[in-house]
């Protein structure tokens, strides 16, 4: 299933390769695109020293830690979010008669490896405030777990957003409120949010547990909403939870699936 | 003899491109879904992005002018003018007809491309702001409450300055179409634009925030004119006249380099083939 995948990806890398101008500004473009929200987290901390009671520095590392999980999904599973545009256009029924999966061939479908401007620059910026925070070394353990576990719930909120679109096949930009509004909330401290938000994020869509949880445990903080200091270490189980959920939900939508016939 | 019922009557200019707007209205209403789940998913973001400028104005009550109701408003009428303006790029059409070639067939027509593709623009703007621009509002009224214009002097205002935002950004994005004529491939250019578009705008922070020489370039140029100018007018902190020549400067900059544009593309569209 791996192979079959790296094969796929393989074969759209070679696809676009062939033309290495537009190839390597994409890269660029990619970089500077995902630098627009570093650069409003730097005005916004132009005009204050802490926001929600979190240091420029501090956001800058629970941005980067959920962004490198994002950017790498973004780059890998993100296709998947094309679900809709192939139902109308007929081609799932060529791709469910395939001999492999089709979630395999979804997420591997037109695969872009000029996303890795994004994978490198969330990389630099995490890089940078794990230097510039004066961290606690025996906690660093964390931060291979949190990309990890962040990379599972990107994961599988995506499959959400592709399983949607067997539903909302006229709407399918309403899985971008799902996906891309989960990075945007994984942004900045949670506790910039009301509590029912927050609430929410934590127990019912684990986002919490992308940066939050164990951000706070990295970084050493109490959490502001006071949720118990077991959780900062949850981030495993909420997102295999989710995961089977995610996969649920896509089995349900490859069932649910009628083709047009004609 | 001749026969006036096969002599198909000449268009007359004004009608002709009022239908035009009346088409392009028409047009985008077919889409009612995917247009509400923009809607839907630009009112989620106008909630995620508020929380921020929340945090940022209970830190610093009173920055740059606005209080925390300014800053909520703000942030969804932003959203709201994602739709309409096409902040994201692209709603034109014309790169994909000059790749297919049907380009020279806009260009023989006895009518201006530009002001055919305007008039279009024009059509699906008024329709994308009923419906991917008030959901927004509403969304934003419901959960945290935003400020309204309260006399119709500032409405109008709010109104004109919306619509001049409109064709000052039709003007950008028709520059940014025709330059797939010598590019052959959009798609750097089009990325470029929405980097310049979104940030430059003040779609995702008040230009106000930007500080020293960066906000002062912000406001000198023309994607000012599109977010951060008319919002300013919804909340009455910019007096009009300065704000309607501001935005008439660029759009007549911009439409009348597209106008170049246009007759360049003229000279260099060649027609393959029989």
């Amino acid at each position: 299933m791996v192979r079959t995948y790296f094969l796929l990806i393989w074969t759209w890398t070679r696809a676009a390769a062939a033309y290495p101008v537009s190839f390597t500004l994409m890269i660029l473009f990619g970089i500077i695109t995902s630098g627009l929200d570093v650069a409003v987290i730097l005005v916004v901390f132009a005009n204050t020293t802490t926001l929600a009671g979190f240091s420029r520095d501090e956001v800058l590392f629970l941005y980067g830690a959920a962004s490198v999980s994002f950017a790498i999904c973004d780059m890998f599973i993100s296709n998947i979010d094309r679900v809709s545009q192939h139902i109308k256009a007929g081609t799932l029924d060529t791709i469910l008669i395939r001999p492999v999966g089709a979630w395999i061939q979804l997420a591997a479908d037109r695969f872009t490896p000029n996303r890795l401007g994004r994978v490198l620059q969330s990389a630099v910026v995490l890089g940078y405030a794990v230097g510039a925070l004066d961290l606690d070394w025996r906690r660093a353990w964390m931060i291979p777990v949190m990309l990890v576990t962040g990379i599972v719930i990107f994961t599988a909120v995506w499959t959400l957003g592709g399983a949607m679109q067997f539903v909302l096949i006229d709407a399918p930009e309403i899985s971008n409120a799902l996906t891309y509004g989960s990075h945007q909330l994984n942004q900045y401290p949670l506790s910039i949010y009301a509590r029912d938000l927050v609430k929410g994020v934590t127990y019912v869509l684990p986002l919490a547990f992308v940066n939050w949880q164990p951000g706070l445990y990295v970084l050493g903080r109490d959490d502001p909403f006071g949720t118990p200091e077991f959780l900062r270490f949850a981030g495993p189980v909420a997102a295999l939870a989710l995961a089977l959920l995610a996969a649920l939900a896509w089995r349900q939508g490859v069932r649910h699936y009628r083709s047009t016939g004609s | 003899m001749r026969n006036r019922a096969l002599t198909p009557r000449r268009c007359k200019t004004i009608p002709l491109y009022a239908r035009l707007v009346r088409y392009g209205f028409r047009k985008h209403a077919t889409y009612v879904w995917a247009s509400l789940a923009g809607a839907f998913t630009n009112s989620v973001f106008g909630v995620l992005r508020a929380y921020i400028l929340i945090a940022l104005w209970q830190a610093r009550p009173g920055l740059a002018g606005y209080d925390i109701t300014d800053a909520i408003t703000f942030c969804f009428i932003t959203q709201a003018f994602i739709g309409p303006m096409q902040l994201f790029g692209g709603g034109l059409g014309i790169p994909e007809r000059i790749r297919s070639g049907d380009i020279a067939l806009d260009l023989v027509r006895p009518a201006s491309l530009q002001l055919w593709t305007l008039s279009e623009d024009l059509g699906r703007a008024a329709y994308l702001f009923l419906i991917r621009g008030l959901p927004p509002m509403l969304v934003g009224a419901a959960v945290f409450g935003i400020r309204v214009p309260t006399d119709l002097v500032q409405w109008l205002a709010f109104l004109a300055g919306f619509t001049a935002a409109v064709v000052v950004s039709f003007g950008w994005r028709y520059l940014v179409a025709l330059s797939v004529c010598w590019l052959v491939d959009d798609r750097g250019v089009a990325v470029a634009s929405m980097i310049l578009t979104t940030f430059f705008s003040g779609m995702m922070l008040p230009l106000h925030l930007f500080p020293g020489w960066l906000g002062d370039l912000a406001f000198a140029l023309p994607w000012a004119a599109m977010v951060q100018l008319p919002v300013d007018l919804f909340l009455g902190k910019a007096p009009a006249p300065d704000t309607f020549a501001v935005q008439l400067f660029w759009a007549a900059v911009l439409l009348g380099l597209g106008a170049l544009g246009t007759r360049a593309i003229r000279h260099k569209v060649v027609i393959q083939g029989g």
